[in-house]
């Protein structure tokens, strides 16, 4: 425990650490120092002056050192001006005065220089209700202004900072929270200050305007309504919604999100709401574990796919070729017979059941005991692999990323954090900030490196052999001996090329660097041996499922030769594409190749996946059911599909991938006819003569509470406790009212408590002996003819959950391959064109896909990066692939409108 | 006797009685009647009479409703249903960037206490003389914003209009010094 100061604030001793603000240790006994620009999450700035307090310190005899008394007590000396409490730390001694005349005074001015031109809006502004400067107007600023009203300064009230965002110019008190938030946290200063004085003004210069995934977390932080979301704006005031608690479902992270709720006549988005109860926003909800205070934009708008217009509303069933709505009856009727064919109740023998990571823990068990129970075969739909690692290797429980710093290592291999899971991304950013060790290891740059201490690079298809290296000392030599002039000449050893992170000129002569690189990888190494504790991250960068399978299996052995594993803040972390892949592994599914599975099985029960979509020539099963929110390619070629209910109208759980069982609540009633999914797969399952739960969430939770060992004493009541101790400066009781409303004035929103659940991570395993042998890890097998084709991850792409995002989808852009400006000069392709050249991209047993050529650096030599979900299905790297240029643009474009 | 005495007592007390009642009977039958005729007849209300609300408009045509709800949330019978929408120079409803999409009262819950006038800041909701509100269906109780408004007044144009860009920006008249 760092060393601790006693000080006295309006007469009540205080023990602070030393280093604390006034601010915090104010809080810390209940005094609310009132603030604007201090955010806990931010360095202070000192802008607003609105924390100003008086502050004496003892006297110090410069001969003694020690305090000077007078009167049995040290003597005092309080400085002739206020002081800022949000910039100042406390010290041995100090005194403190918050509220007297003085400093009231003071208060009083700072809220009417803060007024002076801020418009008459409260009635139409998005933060009027929740907003601090309202709050702290009533509480401490003067009733009236000595400031003449029509010397007001106007501005713009209608400035798009970009597609998502919007500023109101008037409203802005100039506090910095936005711009701090941009540069310090994000990593993304989009965003600064133009201007001084009262002309200062928030500015955008990235193009397209506020380029950032995390966006929307500056309108939450704003004390006023300056900055708004094209979602909300002037969609509900604070007090006329109910918050709805609920867990991200669009990455592994596992945000903890709030739903704000209300009634509505006319839903927005088209959506079919005539006065049901309709989602207005989505908040982040504080888990100082998961998200912290944060949440990326993806969170906080593509939530809208489930009220979108094109949800399935009713069962389908295949009529004469056509699929046509039936009633549920009707549907599971005919959906079972499909599924038994000619086999007795109970023995569906061939039947294959596929469900993705999009689902609830509870649906995934019921999916595993139908699968189970009618003898079939049941797998994760998943891109990824390595999960059955985990329940040995994962994160152990007590694992945060917020607590690691000097000492810690964090390894990332394989994953472009920042477009997989962006707050994962910002959390691994902040701890190499605070002294981690970051050891970044990808085929290409990524947004990472800058904050990498050890930068490694290695050629795609060789993932397993660097992660192999890190941990294994004679392969380590057997690098450098590689890396020596010398020996240059091995075609091996010069693919592995391992640069170091902050010279950028060593990109450019990797050639002389190699040795130097090498030497890195054995720092790296060293460093990651040596250090206290070790996370290990490991995404899906130019992986398909066996490159992820023996990748996850390298990190493991790395991990538990370095006894890195089982301790808190230790471990491996997977970051699969989608929230619950982690419990799909955990419940029993494994990722299966569905080239075989599918041929191996005469039926198929699909749920909340599209694998025809992304791999249209997969073989197609006899019987085919599906069950969906939209209706896919899949749920196209299905005899019968049933609607589902979408995650914000039930409840359930889901495992993140750093194990944390964490649940969610229905937020609005169902769509017409759509149940739960593992209500539909319940019932189908009696239906084919077997006994499943299918009641409800909690009763199916209890059964894997049960079953499952990982789970074992897990309730839905655990999962919903909260302790105080993740408030920021430690409010006592969230629930008490003056303490809410204090944490108001910090965070300024409605969403941040967290009073519903923080979950709970999952014990582990015991480490099998298996893992701590090192085992030669597989050699490269991509072969090298032509392009090698890797699939990479963006954020925003064409998938089912983000499409019917009207505000996303206008940030999705064009498809586009990344190629390097070598290999495109060999295919004839203009680089720097404007607009980008549009190319043909041809890969072995592929349907030809054209997509804008994006020619940089930042795709290495030899290889073409194809963004997943994009229209090119590509599950896993495919050399042999190549590029043709096509026509211009415009030519294609007017191309593209004639009928084909 | 004083049997006999008391009987001729009562019997006078109750002759006169009936006679002061009858005398007044008779008085009221020549008077003039308070009643009105109802409803072809119809008396005008007190000048702070509070009725059925109407929603005010500008000279312009402009509604003065920004659908901001603070009528909404000042209601104390719940009665009032406000969804605000996005203003445009496109299409401009109100002054500034709010208005009201959506504006229902319920005149079943409407306890006529006024208290969403106080609340507007924008002085469009106000009570007014009309006090015919009955209701044979209880959805016809829910008043909408087309049977609130007021007609556009002479020389207005209907909503939405189209306005010149960088007009109409402020949703709340601009404030004049009040100590002015
Ligand atoms: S920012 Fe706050 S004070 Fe300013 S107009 Fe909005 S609600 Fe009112
Ligand atoms: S826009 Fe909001 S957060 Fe940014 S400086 Fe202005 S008031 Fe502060
Ligand atoms: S008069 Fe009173 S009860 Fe009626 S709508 Fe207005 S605020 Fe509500
Ligand atoms: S009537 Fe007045 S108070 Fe009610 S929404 Fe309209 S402007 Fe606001
Ligand atoms: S100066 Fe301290 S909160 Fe703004």
């Amino acid at each position: 425990m760092s060393k601790q100061v006693n000080l006295t604030i309006d007469n009540q001793a205080v023990t602070a650490a030393e280093g604390a603000l006034i601010v915090d240790a104010a809080k810390k006994v209940g005094i609310n120092i009132p603030v604007f620009c201090y955010h806990p999450k931010l360095e202070p700035a000192g802008m607003c002056r609105m924390c100003l307090v008086e502050i004496g310190r003892p006297v110090i005899d410069r001969a003694t050192g020690a305090p000077v008394m007078e009167g049995g007590k040290p003597k005092l000396q309080f400085g002739p001006k206020l002081e800022t409490s949000c910039t100042t730390p406390v010290s041995e001694g100090m005194v403190v005065i918050t509220n007297s005349e003085k400093v009231k005074a003071a208060r009083k001015d700072v809220v009417e220089f803060l007024l002076t031109s801020h418009p008459l809006d409260c009635p139409v502004c998005d933060k009027g209700g929740e907003c601090p400067l309202q709050n702290l107007t009533l509480a401490h600023g003067p009733a009236t202004s000595r400031f003449l009203f029509n010397e007001k300064n106007h501005n713009a009230k209608h400035v798009p900072l970009g597609d998502l965002i919007y500023l109101d110019r008037e409203r802005c008190i100039q506090c910095g929270r936005c711009v701090r938030f941009q540069e310090k946290i994000a990593g993304d200063p989009v965003i600064g200050f133009y201007n001084r004085g009262r002309q200062m003004e928030i500015v955008t210069f990235s193009e397209p305007g506020f380029d950032s995934y995390f966006s929307g977390n500056t309108t939450d932080i704003c004390p006023v309504g300056a900055l708004t979301s094209a979602d909300f704006r002037f969609g509900a005031r604070p007090w006329e919604m109910k918050a709805t608690a609920s867990i991200c479902t669009h990455c592994a992270v596992g945000c903890n999100l709030a739903f704000n709720v209300r009634r509505e006549v006319g839903g927005k988005n088209g959506s079919p709401s005539k006065g049901g109860i309709v989602i207005k926003r989505a908040l982040p909800r504080q888990n100082e574990a998961v998200n912290e205070l944060w949440i990326c934009d993806k969170g906080r708008f593509a939530y809208q796919y489930s009220e979108s217009p094109t949800r399935l509303a009713t069962p389908l069933v295949r009529k004469d070729g056509e699929l046509t709505p039936a009633s549920w009856d009707v549907a599971l009727e005919y959906a079972a017979e499909g599924l038994l064919g000619e086999s007795k109740p109970g023995q569906a023998k061939d039947l294959l059941v596929i469900g993705s990571g999009r689902l609830a823990n509870e649906d995934l068990f019921t999916l595993r005991k139908l699968a189970e129970g009618a003898g079939g075969q049941a797998a994760l739909y998943s891109q990824s692999g390595g999960g059955d690692l985990l329940a040995q290797v994962g994160a152990a429980p007590g694992t945060n990323l917020a607590s690691l710093g000097k000492g810690s290592v964090i390894l990332v291999v394989a994953s472009d954090l920042h477009e997989e899971a962006p707050i994962w991304f910002l959390r691994v950013k902040q701890a190499a900030e605070r002294g981690a060790t970051l050891i970044v290891a990808a085929g290409r740059p990524t947004r990472l490196d800058r904050y990498a201490k050890y930068v490694i690079r290695y050629a795609y298809g060789e993932e397993a052999q660097i992660v192999a290296a890190l941990g294994d000392s004679p392969r380590r030599a057997e690098l450098v001996e590689a890396a020596k002039p010398a020996a240059a000449a091995k075609p091996a050893a010069a693919a592995k090329l391992v640069e170091a992170a902050k010279p950028a000129a060593a990109a450019k002569t990797v050639e002389a660097a190699k040795p130097a690189a090498a030497a890195r990888l054995v720092e790296a190494a060293e460093a990651f041996g040596k250090a206290e504790n070790a996370l290990v991250f490991f995404g899906s960068d130019g992986l398909g499922q066996s490159g992820a399978q023996s990748v996850a299996q390298a990190c493991a052995q790395l991990l538990a030769a370095t006894r890195h594993v089982g301790r808190p803040n230790n471990g491996l972390i997977p970051v699969w594409g989608r929230a619950n892949e982690q419990g799909g592994w955990e419940l029993g599914l494994k990722a299966a190749n569905l080239q075989t599975a599918l041929q191996a099985s005469t039926t198929a029960y699909i749920v909340a996946a599209d694998p025809y979509g992304d791999d249209p020539s997969l073989p197609a099963p006899s019987f085919l059911v599906v069950q969906e929110l939209f209706l896919t390619e899949t749920a196209r070629r299905a005899d019968v599909v049933f609607p589902a209910q979408a995650f914000t109208e039930r409840d359930g759980s889901f495992t993140s991938g750093e194990r944390r069982v964490q649940r969610y609540y229905p937020a609005t009633p169902a769509l017409a006819d759509c149940r739960p999914d593992y209500a539909i797969s319940a019932e189908l399952g009696q239906h084919l003569g077997l006994k499943l739960e299918g009641r409800s969430a909690a009763a199916i939770f209890a059964q894997i509470a049960t079953e499952i060992p990982a789970y074992k004493g897990l309730t839905y009541r655990r999962l919903a406790e909260t302790t105080n101790a993740t408030a920021i400066g430690a409010a006592k009781d969230p629930r008490d009212a003056e303490e809410r409303r204090c944490a108001d004035l910090y965070y300024s929103g409605a969403g941040y408590e967290n009073t519903q659940g923080l979950g709970v991570q999952l014990p582990l395993q015991t480490l099998s002996p298996a893992l701590s042998k090192p085992a030669a890890a597989p050699a490269a097998q991509l072969s090298k003819t032509g392009l090698l084709a890797v699939p990479v991850t963006q954020l925003y792409d064409l998938g089912q959950t983000v499409l019917p995002s009207a505000l996303l989808r206008q940030r999705i852009g064009e498809a586009w391959v990344g190629v390097n400006p070598a290999d495109a000069a060999e295919a004839g392709i203009e680089a720097g064109a404007a607009p980008a050249a549009i190319v043909q991209v041809v890969l072995p047993g592929k349907p030809e896909w054209r997509a804008a050529a994006r020619i940089d650096e930042r795709t290495p030599r030899g290889v073409l990066l194809i963004p997943r979900s994009m229209g090119l299905p590509l599950n896993a790297p495919l050399p042999g692939a190549s590029i043709r240029p096509v026509v211009r643009r415009d030519s294609q474009e007017a191309a593209s409108q004639q009928p084909a | 006797m004083p049997d006999v005495l008391r009987g001729v007592k009562i019997a006078a007390t109750a002759v006169r009685e009936v006679a002061r009642g009858l005398n007044m009977t008779f008085r009221s039958m020549f008077e003039k009647p308070v009643t009105i005729s109802y409803p072809e007849e119809k008396r005008p209300v007190r000048a702070r009479f509070r009725g059925r609300h109407d929603l005010n408009r500008y000279e312009n045509g402009l509604e003065k409703c920004i659908g901001c709800a603070l009528c909404a949330a000042a209601c104390p019978a719940d009665a009032i249903f406000v969804e605000a929408g996005e203003n445009t120079d496109e299409q401009r409803f109100s002054p500034g960037e709010r208005y009201a999409r959506v504006y229902e009262i319920n005149m079943l819950r409407c306890i006529f206490c006024g208290y969403c006038e106080d609340a507007c800041p924008t002085e469009a909701i106000v009570l007014g003389d009309n006090y015919e509100l009955s209701f044979t269906d209880r959805r016809n109780a829910i008043y909408t914003k087309e049977m609130l408004l007021k007609p556009v007044p002479a020389g207005g144009q209907p909503t939405p209009q189209t306005t010149p860009p960088g007009v109409y920006t402020r949703s709340v008249p601009a404030m004049n010094n009040p100590s002015d």
